[in-house]
């Protein structure tokens, strides 16, 4: 017993075993990020229209989540006699795919060791997948996403969730290209595609007028870029003020009218893991990822999860605060306005870096 | 490297069966579904000859862009299925010219592959020897825009003359 444990704590089993320890922390993190998320938006919507939002379930309410999860895995599995059978099962797999996809090459942390497990010399980094090109992976998988709610709009073969699906897929190309123009600016300052470096990039401080600290986070030179970043991604997983592909009114669900149980719930934990990777991209490109004042590097993470809460927090803030837009009001909105601010910005911040090196 | 050359011929085979899919499917949505397949196992090639900013280009273009655009217009469209054509119980030699011609194609195209590999001697993976590996974004462009440029201007000539020919099917004809 006493020989496996130096075993698998000795190279290069030790690896191996951090590895599959990340791997896990991300994959259950995320679903249990999901459940906080669907607790915490019932309590701040409640808390914002002054209700009690869920108490009964455990104490405040806080087993909620773990009701609904049972309740859905209970329901019958319905599908639509004219639907496309194969197409229906396939597009909330595909969604809820590119929703874990997605945060692979995020990093949340600083290289660790975990408490002596490995050695100093090869610390691993918190994080699933180093890519060189993480930001790119992250468009293209984003990208992704639409083909599991396009699909899901056709197969159910039902006129609302068509018009949902066509309604998402023609909002989601559209802010595509502002969110993909954001992410090149920050590339730009960063001079790097690593999500890593980006974040490194971001460690330390610069002095306003020689003597006040501000931390070297890009959301002070890039308030405009954030901002643009900020509607793209609120945009992309369909969230309020842009939640055309779900708007009520006028289309029952949107795609996933016809989707009931574990596949309605599967639709469901892909929008709130994609709200968890659009905020935690936003806290590595713009907030300096685990970078911060007070907490030593090693617990980066603590800062990490500290601005993703209150990214997210302010998703909920959005979603019970304004209304939503009107559909011409979007594309008007994303085309005109993003969009050429994106440009701008862009142009602005190339020269600025040609000329000044920021 | 044993195991590189199992992803090879996994992503190989997805590419290869996606693309036999997308022609042989009469369901235009499955035959545009399996063609983003062949695109994932293409990426998956680009990987392993250590280029993954093409890799990732290719599923942002073609995958994440143009096929979406596809998917819209085949669904708004609601193209139905294609039926067998008549000419497809026919002789080959009694087949319109179109068919003609693409068969001839097809022979050509056969005869070129058999020819390539006549002439390669056993099967290398990776990087071609003596070629630097194209994995930055800075050293594709200069390569693309230096010793490549013929091949580069030849490809949009290319692409300009399929979007013609796109321009010229899909007009209506006066009657």
């Amino acid at each position: 017993m006493a020989s496996l444990i130096e075993t698998l704590t000795s190279p290069p089993y030790n690896w191996y075993i951090a590895y599959g320890i990340i791997v896990g922390i991300v994959f259950m993190g995320l679903q249990l990020m999901a459940a906080v998320m669907v607790y915490a938006e019932r309590k701040v919507a409640a808390f914002m229209q002054q209700r009690y939002g869920p108490y009964l379930v455990g104490p405040k309410g806080l087993f909620q989540p773990i009701a609904d999860i049972v309740k859905l895995f209970f329901k019958e599995e319905l599908r639509p006699k004219a639907a496309d059978a194969f197409l229906f099962s396939l597009a909330p797999i595909i969604s809820v795919a590119a929703a874990y996809l997605a945060f692979a090459p995020i990093p949340f942390g600083a290289p660790t060791t975990f408490f002596g497990l490995l050695d100093d010399a090869d610390a691993i980094s918190l994080q699933v997948a180093d890519v060189n090109v993480a930001v790119l992976v992250i468009f293209a998988v984003a990208s992704m996403g639409v083909y599991g709610i396009v699909l899901a709009g056709w197969a159910s073969n039902s006129k609302y969730s068509l018009l949902g699906g066509l309604r998402s897929s023609a909002q989601m190309i559209s802010y595509e290209l502002a969110y993909g123009i954001a992410l090149a600016t920050v590339v730009l300052m960063a001079n790097s595609m690593s999500l890593r470096e980006i974040v490194n990039a971001q460690e330390g401080y610069w002095y306003l007028f020689g003597s006040i600290p501000i931390p070297k986070w890009y959301i002070f030179p890039q308030l405009i870029g954030f901002f643009v970043f900020a509607c793209a991604g609120v945009a992309e997983t369909n969230r309020a003020p842009f939640d055309f592909p779900e708007a009520e009114q006028e289309l029952v669900a949107g795609y996933h009218t016809e989707y009931s149980s574990m596949r309605f719930a599967m639709f469901f934990m892909a929008e709130y893991i994609n709200m968890v990777t659009v905020s935690a991209v936003a806290t590595n490109l713009y907030l300096g990822g685990w970078h911060g004042p007070f907490i030593p590097a090693n617990y980066g993470w603590i800062w990490f999860v500290i601005k993703l809460g209150f990214l997210l927090f302010v998703y909920l803030w959005l979603r019970w605060t304004l209304p939503r837009f009107r559909y011409d009001q979007l594309m008007s909105f994303g085309w005109k306005v993003l969009l050429p601010l994106a440009t701008v910005n862009l142009l602005a911040t190339a020269a600025g870096v040609l000329y000044f090196g920021l | 490297m044993a195991s590189d050359a199992l992803l090879f011929y996994v992503f190989a085979a997805v590419t290869v069966i996606g693309s036999l899919v997308v022609v042989s499917q009469r369901n235009p949505v499955y035959s545009l579904l399996s063609l983003v397949g062949a695109f994932f196992g293409l990426c998956g090639l680009y990987v392993l000859l250590e280029a993954p900013f093409l890799a990732v280009v290719q599923i942002i273009v073609y995958a994440g862009a143009i096929m979406v655009l596809f998917l819209f217009v085949v669904m708004v469209l609601n193209v139905p299925r294609e039926d067998a054509a008549e000419w497809d119980r026919a002789h080959p030699l009694y087949r319109p010219m179109a068919v003609r011609v693409g068969g001839a194609l097809a022979v050509l195209l056969a005869l070129e592959f058999g020819w390539a590999l006549s002439k390669t001697s056993g099967m290398s993976i990776g990087v071609a020897d003596g070629k630097p590996a194209v994995s930055s974004v800075g050293e594709l462009g200069r390569i693309l825009f230096t010793d490549y440029m013929f091949a580069f201007e030849v490809t949009s000539i290319l692409i300009i003359a399929a979007m013609v020919g796109a321009v010229v099917i899909a007009r209506k004809r006066d009657e």
